[in-house]
């Protein structure tokens, strides 16, 4: 190794971690955002009676500590004994919990990716199946989850699937769908020269596949696991709520949601995590995405590189 | 060009191992274990769809669990909890589990609809629904309720409050509005609606663990009159276990459907004599719920099994009858259901085990204790 691929690596290093610091300040800062729109809202609905002021136009949403707790209440009922006499606080029973779903999500977005891609690729090869599958992948995402969990729980329990691990079919069902309409079109994606040169060097499908599609679909895919990871919590979490399944997020919103008139902040607690889950994978595959950049040599995915390959 | 995918999958690889990794803790139930199974000569496994999730209400079931009740009966019970969309009386007709909880009229409705299932234990002897209001407003019974604002829950839970308004000449909804509640008393405590629906043992405590603006202290029952469908008469059994009635033939299950009502109700008989004991259990199975609420949740559950004068899960024919009789006339059926949707030959087996085990079936020692509800239910 020489000095300067060292001193090449450790710039990229130093612009990642800056390129992250500002990442997590900006994060920050958004959130203080919130809190500060959230506070100010709420002051004002208190001192106009929840209208606009100077009108009489109601506020959209009332500003009364049952519907809007202050966010300082909900900070402190994190750490706050999640039940009278234990020792575990709110905070990290809610870790707990989404521990727990990232399991059922992190199934299902696997299962849910290696499907995705299977189908774009089974669609590639045959205009036939595109034609026929695409419409069928479509409407499966019109179909109410809600409508679908509880089928998917049911089946689950009458073949050798855990109740957790039908959970992670649901979330499957939500994340295979942009992996599969975004990997197709990236393997589309190259031109029409390049597909008929690598025809010209009599290139078998497959090599096609791998040397020029393939990675012509690379910047198709990271957004549609961004995407998929997102949805894979979303699909574990309403999963649980539909079928009751113990021990997950989805759990304790729906415990939380049952006593709110007396306790809102423990629910808005329980949609917080909900939210940092989800906020998690995205930076987990967003981190995946740059290791992976930062091991390859930036080379433009063409044919000049795959032939010279 | 190779090290580039190599990189990839391997990148997806150390992605999967992390979320194996973190997925160890699957439930390892944890069945007291101690009780001596040793005079079994086989133990059966059995499973229980709840209505809801986990909360005194099924507390009963949880303690036979815990204290190895079951286990004396031979039976190795798993409790599956209910969710928003499961439905017991379904679950346990597609066979996914072997008995379920279930309101008798909803379960009568199923049956009506083909689903073979038998009631084999009528736990709860008593409704337990009212309809609640502000003691200010002066409603001592449902006549009082005409010209009002009244809320009503749907969903099948509305029927008593219906026929009870019905049979003292209020039409629902021509003498007064009916209100779609949700499943809170919100709309009641800030006067939306003049008298709001609620089981005695779960919204009614909520009002109770709320801060009233007024005082600054929590609702009293002295701020609350209620009207309870128990004494107006058109009162409903709730909980009971169904089982499947196409297998009660089965010499087995029959068997099996005694010795779970058996160990059910020495279950109950437990959280009967042993309020803060069972209330732990309940708490220990789910760590978010409040434990003042969860303790007047049963001593509330207490009060609705216990007494129960002919003997736990034993079916009331005049109760049966009143609640055949309000889901006819309401339309909730549309005739009285088939003969056999009710079959008290198992639980008079299960009495017969209890009493020879010396578990009071009865009860008549039971009286409620106070429970002091805390803001929140905490």
């Amino acid at each position: 190794m020489t000095d300067s691929v060292g001193g090449r690596v450790s710039a990229q290093t130093l612009a990642s971690v800056t390129g992250m610091a500002r990442r997590l300040v900006a994060t920050v800062l958004a959130l203080a955002a919130v809190v500060v729109l959230w506070e100010s809202y709420k002051w004002m609905g208190g001192r106009t009676d929840d209208h606009w002021p100077g009108t009489g136009f109601g506020l959209p949403v009332r500003t009364n500590d049952l519907v809007m707790p202050h966010t300082g209440t909900i900070w402190e009922a994190l750490w706050d004994p999640v039940q009278r006499g234990r020792d575990q606080t709110l905070a990290s029973f809610l870790f707990e919990s989404a521990r727990f779903t990232f399991n059922e999500a992190a199934l299902g977005f696997v299962i849910g990716t290696v499907v995705g891609l299977a189908l774009a690729v089974v669609m590639l090869r045959f205009s036939f199946a595109e034609r026929g599958l695409m419409p069928w992948i479509n409407i499966s995402q019109t179909v109410p989850l809600i409508a679908l969990a509880p089928i998917i729980v049911t089946w689950g329990r009458s073949s050798i699937l855990s109740d957790s691990q039908a959970v992670s079919v649901i979330a499957t069902y939500l994340t295979f769908f942009p992996v599969a309409v975004n990997a197709l079109q990236g393997l589309q994606s190259p031109a029409k020269a390049d597909v008929e040169l690598m025809r010209s060097y009599a290139a078998p499908w497959s090599q096609t596949l791998w040397k020029l599609r393939v990675p012509a679909a690379r910047p198709y895919l990271f957004p549609a696991f961004k995407l998929a990871a997102t949805l894979s919590v979303v699909g574990a979490i309403v999963g649980e709520i539909s079928s009751g399944v113990k021990g997950g997020l989805g759990r304790a919103v729906l415990n939380f949601a049952t006593i709110y008139s007396t306790g809102p902040e423990k629910l808005y607690a329980a949609v917080l995590a909900s939210a940092l889950l989800g906020l998690f994978v995205f930076v987990l595959v967003s981190a995946v995405e740059s290791f992976v950049d930062r091991n390859q040599d930036h080379l433009p995915a063409n044919v000049s590189s795959a032939a010279g390959a | 060009m190779r090290r580039k995918w190599t990189s990839l999958i391997a990148a997806l690889l150390a992605f999967s191992l992390l979320a194996a990794a973190c997925g160890d803790d699957d439930d390892g139930a944890s069945d007291g274990g101690g009780g001596d199974s040793g005079s079994c000569e086989t133990i059966d496994d059995v499973s229980l769809q709840l209505q809801w999730v986990t909360q005194s209400q099924f507390a009963g079931y949880y303690a036979a669990v815990d204290k190895g009740f079951y286990e004396d009966f031979c039976l190795n019970v798993t409790i599956v909890e209910g969710g928003v969309d499961i439905v017991p009386q379904q679950q346990l007709a597609t066979g996914v589990v072997d008995y379920a909880v279930s309101w008798v009229p909803k379960a009568l409705v199923s049956r009506e609809e083909g689903v073979d299932i038998v009631d084999v234990g009528q736990v709860f002897q008593r409704s337990g629904t009212l309809q609640v209001s502000f003691a200010e407003m002066g409603f001592s019974g449902p006549a009082d309720l005409a010209g009002k604002k009244v809320g009503s829950w749907g969903f099948g839970n509305e029927f008593e409050m219906l026929a009870g308004l019905r049979r003292n000449g209020v039409e629902p909804g021509v003498d007064n509005e009916i209100v779609q509640q949700s499943f809170d008393m919100l709309a009641m405590i800030s006067g939306e609606i003049d008298a709001a629906q609620a089981m005695i043992y779960n919204e009614y405590a909520q009002v109770l663990e709320t801060v009233n603006p007024d005082t600054g202290e929590l609702f009293q029952p002295s701020d609350l009159s209620i009207i309870d469908w128990n004494d107006v008469g058109t009162a409903m059994l709730q909980d009971a276990i169904w089982a499947d009635g196409g297998r009660l033939g089965d010499a087995a299950y029959a068997d099996q459907t005694t010795r779970f009502i058996a160990g059910s109700v020495e279950g109950w008989a437990y959280c009967r004599d042993n309020i803060d004991g069972c209330v732990d259990v309940v708490l220990a199975n789910s760590p978010v719920l409040g434990k003042s609420h969860m303790t007047w949740q049963l001593n509330e559950i207490n009060n609705l099994i216990w007494p129960s004068p002919a003997g736990a899960a034993l079916i009331d024919q005049a109760l049966w009858d009143q609640t055949v009789d309000v889901a006819t006339t309401e339309g909730v059926l549309s005739a009285a259901p088939t003969a056999g949707a009710f079959d008290n030959q198992y639980a008079t087996a299960a009495i017969a085990l209890l009493d020879a085990k010396g578990v009071d079936v009865v009860g008549n020692g039971w009286s409620p204790i106070d429970v002091t509800l805390l803001a929140g239910g905490e």
